[in-house]
């Protein structure tokens, strides 16, 4: 890190036992801005919380095979003996659950909504993430351009950030994913489905984190760091590289983290609506659409509802952590 | 003053123009680039079933073999002056603003937005009201008392709020209080009466949109005015303005509340325009015949004129309530008509 006040760094070896601390024997460490923010962070048990429920749904999406093989069945698989086959309703009290099927069988065809949900943490967190990925660094690259650039190319990106946040974004998002056969760029199935919801998701929430990073970049320009590296004869790349964009990962993590929850609920919106991942493969938001037409036996809503509950929920609560322990005046 | 007025204005114009082109481009561009020729475009009017020939009439009737920016401009020549549809059989005229006309019904689609417009409007106006008043009125008194036992509920609901889908919500509400047996006391999904009819029946059928709605922004703006208030109460001219012997209640409202809603003002504009373009998942949960469920049903049925038509009728409003919203800001806050 170069912030002006940076404490880090090796200590001069006369420094120890010389401070106030002389007696205990013990050296006076430096801690850089990122000890000092995760300390911060420690505290925050709210944070830690949602912090570990990420974790563990992290977990959760990269070893659902696993986890569906020791407690579910296959999330494709149809179970109709498990299903009335006049009502359609799952057999036995609350939608069908037993130690068998943790969460109950779906109506009409009986899938395992255990597998299904855990399955549909992979759609979901794959698509948030890269996602993020893809509006953070459109966002930070044309936040920099035009903080550090200023002039014409400053007001020809900040207008193009006006236009897009003026686009009605779910209804276009809707249009764009249902215009688009199911075979292009040599992509077909579910990849190419993904591929274009994180298109979409993230090509539309750019201009959240470019507002961020331009506003910081302007007033971080004009900081005496910025102008000593400049006397010093550096070049642009090097200021924007080596001075900027180390001051810029705070608002980038803090920012990213908290469009995640956000591209999620995106996300299940779309699946929702029906212009997702397509079925049978299982998407949150897709079950509850099904759940829809089946709101006698509620349980099918309120599993895969709880998990987007749940996993947007733990991602603000990390996010909102995470921007306290990094900039404590945004309190 | 009027300077800001016309250059607000010319922008929102600008603005306009370049999202009816995006639209277009998405909607008549895109296929093409994906392999549609302009026989399959126009075998959407005529039915798939009909012959080759046939097709290839309608293309060239309906200028689908015209260059992309031809078709663009006569497209936006039929919003301003109307145009004729001859797609085979008989020719159709479709009046003023016209926004092309259905692939699947042949008719005008702006008649159809007319229709659908009072009940989406009358959802969001509602939900608007009760989130604004809600939403706000709970982040004042949080910070206010910042750290109480109010602030952290309040402040835990709303982040709960924040981080429910309301389709989810919606679909609860409707199974608990709606469909549920015990507790049926609202009325089920899909119900509308125009408000010039029974104005009673029109609030009770709305009442569970309404709230469900209200809840996830009232829970959004209750946070976001937290913040503000903080940030505001803080500054240097509540403290002159406390100095100078005003009241309590003065300094929170006149001073205060003033200041940290300007931003507050900002995103209303934005939520509330493209709400009345459509509140897509609330209408569609509770099977309200609004703009939003047009606008699914229209893609659901492959309908490009429909949806395009409501795409761009949600930009103008988004556009116009951004208007209005830049034009309060002037009033509110002086710095704003100087600059």
């Amino acid at each position: 890190m170069t912030a002006p006040l940076d404490v880090s760094g090796p200590h001069l070896p006369g420094d120890e036992g010389a401070g106030p601390s002389a007696g205990a024997g013990v050296a006076i460490q430096g801690r850089s801005l990122s000890q000092i923010a995760w300390a911060r962070l420690k505290r925050d048990r709210v944070a830690m919380a949602g912090l570990a429920i990420v974790v563990f749904l992290i977990l959760v999406a990269v070893f659902a095979p696993l986890i569906v093989n020791l407690f579910g069945h296959p999330p494709l698989q149809h179970y109709r003996n498990m299903v009335d086959p006049t009502t359609q309703v799952p057999k036995g009290a609350f939608g069908g659950i037993s130690t068998d099927f943790l969460f109950g069988v779906e109506p009409q065809n009986g899938r395992d909504i255990f597998s299904r949900v855990v399955y549909g943490a992979r759609i979901s967190l794959l698509i948030a993430f890269l996602a993020t990925l893809l509006s953070v660094v459109i966002g930070t690259v044309l936040g920099v351009v035009a903080g550090f650039a200023g002039g014409w190319v400053d007001t020809i990106i900040s207008r193009a950030m006006d236009v897009f946040l003026a686009f009605p974004i779910l209804v276009f998002a809707i249009a764009l994913a249902g215009v688009v056969p199911d075979e292009a760029l040599g992509l077909s199935g579910d990849t190419l489905r993904v591929s274009l919801l994180v298109f979409i998701i993230g090509f539309f929430n750019w201009p959240y984190i470019a507002r961020i990073i331009r506003g910081q970049t302007l007033s971080l320009r004009e900081r005496e760091f910025v102008d000593a590296a400049r006397s010093l004869g550096a070049r642009r790349p090097y200021i924007i590289f080596r001075e900027l964009l180390p001051n810029l990962m705070a608002p980038i993590l803090i920012y990213a983290t908290l469009l995640i929850p956000t591209n999620i609920l995106f996300e299940a919106a779309l699946s929702f609506l029906g212009v997702g991942v397509r079925p049978p493969t299982p998407t949150w938001g897709g079950m509850l659409a099904d759940a829809v037409r089946y709101y006698t036996v509620p349980h099918f809503a309120i599993f895969p509802g709880l998990a987007i509950f749940l996993t947007v929920l733990a991602f603000n609560l990390f996010g909102d952590g995470l921007r306290d322990a990094l900039d404590p005046r945004a309190r | 003053m009027v300077t800001y007025i016309i250059r607000r204005l010319i922008a929102a114009i600008l603005m306009l123009l370049i999202v009816s082109m995006v639209t277009f481009a998405i909607f008549f561009l895109v296929p093409r680039l994906a392999g549609a020729t302009p026989e399959g475009m126009a075998s959407r009017y005529v039915g798939r079933t009909a012959s080759e020939e046939t097709a290839k009439l309608a293309a060239e009737r309906l200028g689908f073999n015209d260059p992309v920016i031809v078709q663009y401009g006569n497209y936006v020549k039929g919003i301003v002056f109307g145009a004729e549809y001859d797609y085979g059989p008989g020719v159709e005229t479709c009046p003023a603003p016209c926004l092309g006309y259905s692939f699947i019904t042949r008719q005008p689609v702006w008649p159809d937005l007319l229709d659908r417009m009072p009940v989406t409007f009358s959802l969001a106006v509602g939900a608007a009201v009760i989130w604004v008043l809600v939403g706000v009125g709970i982040g004042v008194v949080s910070a206010l008392k910042r750290g109480s036992l109010f602030d952290r509920a309040a402040m835990t609901v709303a982040l709960a709020g924040v981080s429910l889908p309301i389709f989810f919500t919606g679909l609860i509400s409707l199974v608990a209080l709606s469909y549920g047996n015990p507790f049926s006391i609202f009325a089920q999904g899909g119900h509308y009466t125009p408000i010039t009819e029974n104005p009673i029946m029109w609030a009770y059928n709305l009442i569970l949109p309404w709230v469900t709605l209200a809840f996830l922004f009232a829970a959004g703006y209750a946070r976001l005015t937290r913040a503000g208030m903080l940030d505001t109460m803080n500054e240097d001219y509540i403290r002159t303005a406390r100095a100078k012997g005003l009241a309590e209640r003065v300094v929170v409202t006149k001073h205060g509340l003033r200041g940290a809603l300007t931003p507050i003002i900002t995103i209303f504009g934005l939520d509330f325009g493209l709400l009345i373009g459509g509140a897509v998942l609330t209408e569609s949960t509770y099977s309200l015949q609004g703009l939003g469920k047009y606008a699914v049903d229209a893609i659901t049925n492959n309908d490009l004129p429909k949806v395009m038509g409501v795409t761009l009728l949600t930009a103008v409003f988004v556009i116009v309530a951004n208007l209005i919203v830049d034009l309060l800001y002037a009033v509110v806050d002086p710095r704003v008509r100087l600059s």
